[in-house]
């Protein structure tokens, strides 16, 4: 691996942070440098939000991403997966969460956007809430849309493990396995339509 | 040990209580917050007995850490860039005074406006009080010239101004701590008349200010912070101030620029590389963050010597924040872009948080004031300034801290009846309170509506430096006690509180209103943290 590029993308108050965090831990374990330029600030009630995260086996000089450079756009939210597409790469990955979230009054209609997403050849769109549901609860979704992730990272998933370990260890071993759980289902989807090409 | 990953903001702070730092003042601002916020966290800053400090304004915290400099300690005083404004006569003066512990002023400038109301370049401020200015590129020299900047602020005898911008403060990246320094000993100035600005010895510290420059211009000159990297191709001379370095490496996968390249990130410019870098190259390129300052010092108003260029030519933009994309333009490389953005994307503004208390007072306010014609209200500087958007539109103006009450002074003086203000409680006590007693003392007819929501919001929740002792100001700033009105902003006052401004917007005098009700966001957390410790 020489660099992966990510642009993570979501709702202020989605906690794309959280997300941000699990990568962070396992890269910085992994032995690579990161940069991940965040937004803080008014945007974090409720406007959009996203974050840059650089990793690299060499030291990164920008803290942000160049348009058209980045590998990865990672969504909790599948409109806010769009705004970003100056910055995917032609072969980048697009990634998102199917579940809207609407707190503007001219959200547009769900469908046009998904037709949107599968212009993109690379794409994965899934519906993490329902999947997370399914394992327990809804809050590990952002965990599923990581997952889903995973197979385009180059990082090993022990790492990710430990990186759950760390950060949800405090707050009990259930939540933990939770999470992991949620990761693998995310990584299962990945992995079932990278086979089918 | 092992590098930590930290904020731009948290590697300052970080390298505060390694470098000796006895106490950090400041006023929330972003992109400037999470400094204090994460000296406050820290437990070795607790262990070492490092006071970390809220103040009511800029102005109060850097006069704050200038009396710790004064007592021998070294200090930090951390604001946004237009907190230096507020800060303007400490800042100013205490380059006239000079310094007795070390002090680092901690200025975060917002280009691109992310979250601020201009985007000006506290470079220039530091070049008006002729001091001398650290600008970082990373996380880890913003870490390291907390150290750097400490040392050379005691051996100048002057404060330091470090210049961050949003991008630095608000990134993370990999640390790595250096060896603690020990807080210095108490020690009061050696000459007891340094810090009294009376005419007499303004005149002559100023002089010594003035002969100083010299120095700070050898460091500067000397400093490992400023490079002149050699390159083959002299058609270009480029200078990279700042985060401007990063921008430039990015567009060179192999970190190798063919160009010479002086990178800056310690003022008064290193004036040796900078003219060795103009004799040997044919045209010169300035890539700085913010405004073009360094361009416009090279140019000089007549422009007669060799091409500049920069963002007065249009190389690069002449606002907004720089990116790797601008600079790549800048130095000629093709446009990087992937697919556009679809047209049904939708903005996404910021909002009121679900439910919010400045909710229910605008729409209280709102009804209040449909007799009148539409433009009466002035506001001010914290969340409900997005009362300005649908589908409130409740406010009219938000210009600086405090301006509300003053400007709806001004307005109501002119004759306008009836004349609000709504301001929040800290930027009340931050700015407020003396626009209020003019008001009280001229008997201007205004309405001021002191929105009480226990905190500073917008920033994240800090406290409220005068917490429950709203009304009681006002009383004591000589505000008619019938005409100071508290209110509770709940859906099920709503008449009520409509009844309430409608009298107070018809008084011919200073009313105060004060809707009271706790921030969304704090209540939530207290909420949380006490379901976590019942368990």
């Amino acid at each position: 691996m020489k660099k992966k590029d990510i642009i993570l993308a979501g709702v202020g108050g989605q906690g794309i942070l959280s997300i941000a965090a699990t990568i962070g831990y396992a890269a910085v374990q992994s032995g690579l440098y990161l940069k991940q330029a965040e937004v803080h600030g008014m945007s974090q009630r409720g406007g959009d939000v996203q974050s840059h995260l650089r990793l690299s086996e060499n030291e990164v000089a920008s803290d942000l991403i160049p348009k058209g450079k980045a590998d990865m756009i990672l969504s909790v939210e599948p409109m806010e997966s769009l705004r970003y597409l100056p910055y995917l790469h032609k072969e980048g990955w697009l990634i998102t969460n199917s579940k809207p979230f609407i707190n503007i009054p001219n959200y547009p209609e769900e469908n046009l956007i998904f037709d949107e997403i599968k212009k993109i050849e690379n794409h994965v769109l899934l519906d993490a809430e329902t999947i997370a549901k399914d394992l327990g609860t809804s809050k590990a979704a952002n965990m599923v849309i990581l997952g889903a992730a995973f197979p385009f990272l180059d990082l090993e998933f022990e790492k990710f493990e430990e990186a759950l370990k760390f950060i949800f260890g405090k707050k009990g071993q259930d939540l933990v396995n939770l999470n992991t759980k949620a990761l693998k289902a995310g990584r299962q989807i990945t992995e079932n339509k990278l086979d089918k090409r | 040990m092992q590098k930590q990953l930290l904020l731009g903001d948290e590697a300052i702070a970080q390298g505060g209580i390694d470098a000796g730092m006895s106490g950090i003042y400041a006023y929330p601002g972003t992109p400037s917050t999470e400094i204090t916020e994460f000296v406050k966290a820290s437990k070795e800053a607790k262990e070492k007995n490092i006071s970390a400090n809220w103040a009511a304004n800029e102005k109060t915290a850097a006069e704050a850490a200038l009396g710790m400099s004064y007592a021998g300690k070294r200090t930090m005083t951390c604001m946004k860039h237009v907190g230096l404004n507020v800060a303007a006569d400490p800042f100013m003066n205490s380059a006239i005074t000079g310094v007795n512990g070390g002090m680092i002023y901690v200025v975060a400038d917002d280009p691109s406006m992310h979250s601020s109301q201009n985007e000006q370049d506290s470079r220039v401020f530091g070049k008006f009080a002729l001091i001398p200015i650290l600008e970082p590129s990373s996380q880890q020299e913003a870490y390291d010239m907390v150290h750097y900047g400490f040392d050379l602020s005691e051996k100048l005898g002057v404060p330091v101004l470090m210049r961050i911008t949003t991008r630095l403060a608000h990134s993370r990246s990999g640390v790595q701590r250096k060896n603690h320094v020990k807080q210095n000993d108490f020690k009061l100035p050696e000459d007891l008349r340094q810090f009294v600005l009376l005419p007499s010895i303004a005149r002559k510290q100023y002089k010594k200010l003035l002969n100083n420059q010299d120095n700070f211009l050898k460091e500067s000159n000397n400093s490992t912070y400023n490079k002149y990297i050699n390159g083959d191709d002299k058609s270009l001379g480029i200078i990279a101030c700042g985060l401007g370095y990063n921008y430039l490496m990015e567009n060179y996968p192999d970190r190798k620029v063919p160009n010479p390249v002086v990178k800056v990130s310690q003022y008064p410019l290193p004036v040796d590389m900078i003219n060795k870098l103009y004799d040997e190259c044919d045209e010169i390129l300035v890539i700085e963050d913010g405004y073009p300052v360094v361009e416009e010092m090279l140019k000089g108003p007549l422009n007669k010597g060799k091409k500049i260029h920069g963002r007065l030519d249009g190389y690069i933009p002449r606002d907004g924040e720089l990116n790797p994309n601008i600079v790549g333009e800048a130095l000629g490389f093709p446009k990087t872009k992937g697919e556009e953005i679809p047209s049904l994307v939708a903005m996404r503004p910021p909002s009121l948080c679900k439910g919010c208390s400045h909710i229910d007072a605008y729409l209280a306010l709102n009804e209040a004031l449909e007799p009148y014609t539409k433009g009466r209200v002035f506001s001010d500087i914290g969340c409900y300034t997005l009362g300005a958007l649908p589908p409130f539109e409740s406010i009219n103006t938000c210009v600086d801290m405090g301006a509300s009450i003053t400007m709806a002074k001004g307005a109501a003086d002119s004759g306008m009846f009836p004349a609000v203000a709504v301001i929040g409680d800290s930027t009340f006590t931050h700015s407020g309170i003396t626009g209020l007693l003019d008001a009280v003392n001229d008997k201007s007819s205004i309405t001021v509506v002191i929105v009480d929501n226990f905190t500073t919001a917008m920033t994240g929740g800090q406290p409220s430096s005068a917490l429950n002792r709203i009304g009681n100001i006002c009383k004591g700033l000589g505000v008619e006690e019938k005409h100071i009105r508290v209110m509770n902003p709940l859906k099920k006052h709503h008449e009520e509180n409509v009844k309430i401004f409608k009298e107070e917007l018809e008084y011919e005098g200073v009313s105060v209103c004060i809707p009271t009700r706790e921030c969304i966001q704090t209540l939530n957390r207290k909420m949380r943290a006490k379901a976590k410790a019942k368990k």
